[in-house]
């Protein structure tokens, strides 16, 4: 009975492997990152990531790269009293905290709505629902808008595909940058395979992004034993208050 | 020389951070003050958000003010008594005051209080010392007015000898300035100099030779507080800002000694004057004039 049982798992499990093969690994599209960690350091003022990847066959090559997901909440303001002041707020559940595209062809001309809409390839497709599902209509399109528009003025969100360059016909390369103030965690690179309309082959690859040594640390720190690191912000003031005195004093 | 700053989470030019802690270190050694009111705006307007350039300030506050306490300290400048009074205040106003900045961050509002407050308190103060300066162009020798009216002041109960001071007044007095300058403190990053020191004059009628002393000791306790409720709740005290600013504050407290020394008090206290009303103005412009934006993300600072 028992062994009956693991054989048809086993079975199963090759059959499942079997018929996704083809798919996932045909070597259609493959791809890599010539780096999966962007290490934020002291220096950090962005970095650029290289994919490069093979294809087979005809064929677009894009790439959408994807920060870790997290609520966002988008204020409007206006005028009292002369003053501006934030009047109406919107929340947003599942925002990609950063999103980026490359492609090797104009994406208008390759991906059709209806792909772009299912791969969410674009800012204009990146599913961004709002906490409360009463929200709807004009009002949620223009906070929407506004959520991509502030994105992109901090340079989280992409204006214009970066180009993806083929060497030689089936080798491809694309420089996603990472600018300084992307935020930390698991990004995830999505690269997509289109012929004639339809996404033929997908390959998603994990970025990590993350602060290392000095930074991670203090920030860690900050968080995780708050307390600990306003003491230890108090003694430094002080020290340094006391040390600055006594540079004083010599004069 | 980009510096990442691992709590603000932006990178910034580490020689501007030096450059402007030396500017405002410059400003406080020549004016005697102690340039939280002038540092914070300024942090703002490079980009640091406002929850981290307050916190931040606190801390740096912590630095200054311990630098500034050791020398009036030997001099015997310091009424402890009083301090102690005010610190209680202070304490129960920071608290307090942590309070109010927690709520309006998480109902996106706290920006423009931090704002709308140093417009109100720079304008006014910078209006009042200008025109105080002015008026002293024209009259030479005029001595501090020390409270002299009886008023409902001196019918307050729980009354309390400050031996130091020579002051004998309601305990209730100065705990009630220590409560109201703590919460400027926790909302605005300052140190409250600029509303303590005028307070201890003109409202408790101390002596000017314990005001500054007194004012510098009861800031460290009531800055120290403030850091530490701001690294508790909200997690907004960058060690690495502070230390930078603290290093160019420091270089350049030294030279703004120097230069005042040349300079004559009524000039001094114009020129204070004009900088505190420029930094009140363009705050103030930057909430009248229509945004490039109207809408905005949580965490960004205005525009």
């Amino acid at each position: 009975m028992r062994t009956d049982r693991g054989r048809g798992l086993v079975a199963a499990v090759l059959a499942v492997t079997l018929v996704a093969l083809p798919r996932t690994s045909g070597a259609d599209l493959v791809a890599a990152l010539s780096n999966s960690l962007v290490a934020i350091t002291t220096g950090f003022s962005g970095t650029n990531v290289l994919l490069f990847g093979t294809t087979r066959g005809e064929g677009a090559v894009v790439v959408a790269v994807r920060g870790p997901e997290r609520n966002e909440v988008v204020r409007r303001k206006g005028r009292t009293f002369g003053i501006w002041i934030n009047e109406k707020e919107m929340s947003f559940q599942h925002v990609p905290a950063f999103y980026a595209l490359a492609a090797s062809q104009p994406i208008d001309e390759v991906v059709p709505k209806a792909a772009a809409a299912r791969h969410q390839i674009g800012v204009d497709h990146v599913r961004l629902q709002p906490v409360n599902p009463k929200d709807t209509g004009a009002e949620l399109k223009t906070f929407r808008d506004a959520l991509i528009r502030n994105k992109q003025r901090l340079g989280l969100y992409s204006i214009a595909p970066a180009p993806i360059t083929f060497i030689g016909g089936t080798l491809f390369r694309a420089d996603m940058y990472i600018p300084a103030n992307a935020p930390v965690g698991t990004y995830s690179v999505n690269i997509f395979l289109v012929r004639d309309g339809y996404v033929v082959a997908a390959e998603s690859t994990p970025l990590i992004v993350s602060k290392v040594g000095f930074e991670a640390r203090m920030y860690d720190f900050a968080h995780r034993w708050a307390p600990a690191y306003g003491l230890l912000a108090i003694v430094v003031a002080v020290v340094a208050g006391w040390l600055a005195n006594l540079v004083f004093r010599k004069e | 020389m980009d510096i990442y700053l691992p709590i603000a989470e932006i990178s910034v030019n580490g020689f501007l951070l030096l450059g402007l802690g030396a500017l405002v270190g410059f400003m406080s050694g020549l004016f005697g003050v102690g340039g939280g009111f002038l540092m914070t705006p300024l942090l703002i307007f490079i980009g640091v958000p406002s929850p981290v350039a307050v916190a931040t300030q606190a801390n740096q506050i912590v630095a200054s003010s311990v630098s500034g306490v050791l020398a009036h300290w030997r001099r015997d400048n310091v009424d402890v008594k009083m301090g102690v009074v005010l610190v209680s205040g202070g304490f129960v106003g920071s608290t307090v005051g942590i309070w109010i900045f927690t709520l309006l961050n998480n109902i996106g509002q706290i920006d423009l209080v931090i704002r709308l407050a140093f417009v109100i308190f720079l304008g006014v103060i910078g209006l009042l010392m200008l025109i105080e300066s002015i008026r002293s162009h024209f009259r030479k020798s005029r001595a501090p007015a020390a409270r002299d009216r009886r008023t409902w002041i001196d019918r307050l109960p729980l009354k309390m000898r400050f031996r130091r001071s020579r002051l004998y007044i309601s305990v209730l007095l100065p705990l009630g300035v220590g409560f109201i300058v703590g919460m400027l403190v926790a909302v605005m990053g300052v140190g409250g100099g600029f509303i303590m020191v005028p307070a201890m004059i003109y409202l408790l009628g101390m002596p000017t030779s314990v005001v500054i002393g007194t004012s510098l000791f009861q800031i460290i306790f009531v800055s120290a507080n403030v850091t530490m409720l701001q690294s508790m709740t909200n997690q907004t005290v960058d060690l690495v800002l502070a230390m930078l600013l603290l290093v160019g504050g420091v270089i350049g407290a030294q030279f703004g000694v120097r230069a005042g020394a040349r300079l004559k008090g009524d000039q001094l206290r114009t020129l204070l004057a004009v900088l505190v009303l420029a930094v009140a103005g363009k705050l103030a412009y930057d909430l009248v004039v229509t945004p490039d934006d109207l809408y905005s993300l949580s965490g960004m600072t205005g525009k």
